[in-house]
């Protein structure tokens, strides 16, 4: 074992590999944090669309919903990757392709968790809000949403940890993660062991953190 | 957009063969990580509510070191990183009865038997308490509460997030085309790169994905039912990521 391999290719793994500074247009957290905030605002629609009282909106959403929790993200990359070049008629960056994936199928995982934040509000606060001349639009957004938003905090951040961890499948395709950039030291060096128990100890730092303040979260939302 | 279709790959050629033994490997490797993974899951869950610190450290450090880092890691680790650690003579072996298939059974195994822990964790913690002081009360050890007890009730509610867990482990297996495992995805590809038609091999491989976990999704709710125990199967939330 040596991890000198570690040290020597420190600068690579991190700041490529993980940010996403460097040559190449890569980086773990380049795409989690696009993906995430994208990913949230498109859940929110879907969320409200699989509550919505016509079911022209309802029965799309609940498909979209269905149909990508009822499939592998690997083979949702794989869509992007060969479908969306030959719709656009352009050829697109891994960054691209990537970014669209993962918001395109988190979103499916964060309308449920946004649906059952909205459902969590007790009805009485939509009548009340009614009772006092807010218009449904003005109640979704200033009565519901608000109190919604901070009961699905914990599911979020989970959520979130499942997609910081599923950003590795990005490198199926080429682009240049943590995990990538490991694969692309060790085709050099050689030092499997090292370098995946490396990367592992990075992931799990960056998880481990999250899921902590998760806890946090929960503890300090949860009404005692 | 130009695109013609050309349904026909999927039936000529060895396509349909590619298909069916994708299908088949699939089945395989969930089948096996899946057992790992309930025997795992269910020790390290049932450890982590018993009243003894160092095991229940032990189980947590095994649930939160490997639920935190993404099995694609874990597949590498236990495919690339592992065997030169073992004995010649096993190596020899692994590597000419297929080691990516058992690298990649283990690493999904062990990855989903963390998060069958947490599931199986909040099954026993939706006990009430008195159940296990009853147990003892009537001359049971600890080791039979669990064992006639306690784990025979939890994994009764906690079928509906189990069977949540258990199709994200069948999805998960797709993971294992990075190690080189020919199942259903992998399969998926090969036809696309034999007669550069992905539409129609995504089409084919996103169907029967979809087919599986509804199937497996059918199958439980009637066997939730018939095993539910009434009033209290809506105790358990859903299980953590």
């Amino acid at each position: 074992m040596d991890f000198a391999v570690i040290l020597k290719n420190f600068d690579f793994l991190l700041l490529q590999g993980l940010l996403g500074f460097g040559n190449f247009v890569g980086g773990t957290l380049r795409l989690a944090l696009p993906a995430m905030v994208i990913g949230f605002i498109l859940g929110i629609f879907i969320g409200l669309g699989r509550l919505a009282r016509s079911a022209w909106i309802r029965v799309p959403a609940t498909v979209y919903v269905e149909l990508f929790r009822g499939v592998p993200l690997v083979m949702v990359i794989f869509w992007f990757w060969f479908i969306l070049p030959i719709i656009l008629r352009l050829p697109l960056p891994e960054y691209g392709i990537a970014l669209m994936a993962f918001v395109i199928f988190e979103a499916a995982y964060l309308g449920e968790i946004v649906r059952a934040g909205i459902q969590s509000v007790p009805r009485g606060q939509i009548e009340a809000a009614a009772s006092i001349g807010l218009s449904s639009a003005q109640t979704m957004g200033y009565v519901i949403l608000p109190q919604a938003l901070r009961n699905m905090i914990p599911a979020l951040v989970t959520q979130f940890i499942v997609l910081f961890k599923d950003t590795s499948l990005a490198s199926i395709i080429g682009y240049v993660d943590l995990t990538k950039a490991a694969q692309i030291v060790n085709n050099r060096e050689i030092r499997p062991f090292e370098l995946y128990l490396f990367i592992a100890v990075v992931y799990w730092l960056c998880t481990y953190a999250m899921s902590r303040y998760a806890h946090y979260l929960e503890r300090r939302l949860t009404p005692a | 957009m130009n695109y013609h279709f050309d349904w026909s790959v999927l039936w000529t050629g060895q396509s349909g063969q590619w298909l069916l033994q994708g299908v088949v490997t699939t089945l395989e490797i969930s089948v096996l990580a899946w057992l790992l993974a309930l025997g795992l899951g269910t020790l390290s869950g049932a450890l982590r509510t018993v009243p003894f610190a160092p095991l229940r450290a032990l189980a947590t450090c095994y649930v939160e070191f490997f639920r935190n880092v993404p099995l694609l890691v874990w597949m590498f680790f236990w495919y690339f990183a592992l065997p030169p650690f073992l004995p010649q003579s096993l190596q020899d072996w692994l590597f000419n009865h297929g080691a990516e298939f058992w690298a990649g059974t283990v690493a999904l195994g062990v990855y989903h038997g963390a998060r069958f822990s947490e599931v199986i964790r909040a099954g026993i913690q939706a006990i009430p308490k008195t159940q296990f002081e009853a147990a003892i009360s009537t001359g049971l050890s600890t080791g039979q509460a669990y064992r006639l007890i306690i784990l025979p009730i939890a994994l009764r509610l906690i079928i509906p997030p189990a069977t949540n867990e258990s199709l994200n482990l069948l999805k998960n297996s797709s993971v294992a085309l990075t190690i080189g495992v020919a199942e259903l995805t992998f399969q998926t590809r090969q036809i696309e790169t034999y007669t550069a038609r992905a539409f129609e091999a995504l089409t084919a491989g996103t169907l029967i994905y979809l087919a599986l976990c509804l199937t497996i999704a059918f199958v439980m709710a009637r066997v939730e039912r018939r095993f539910a125990i009434p009033g209290m199967i809506a105790r358990v939330g859903a299980a953590e990521h």
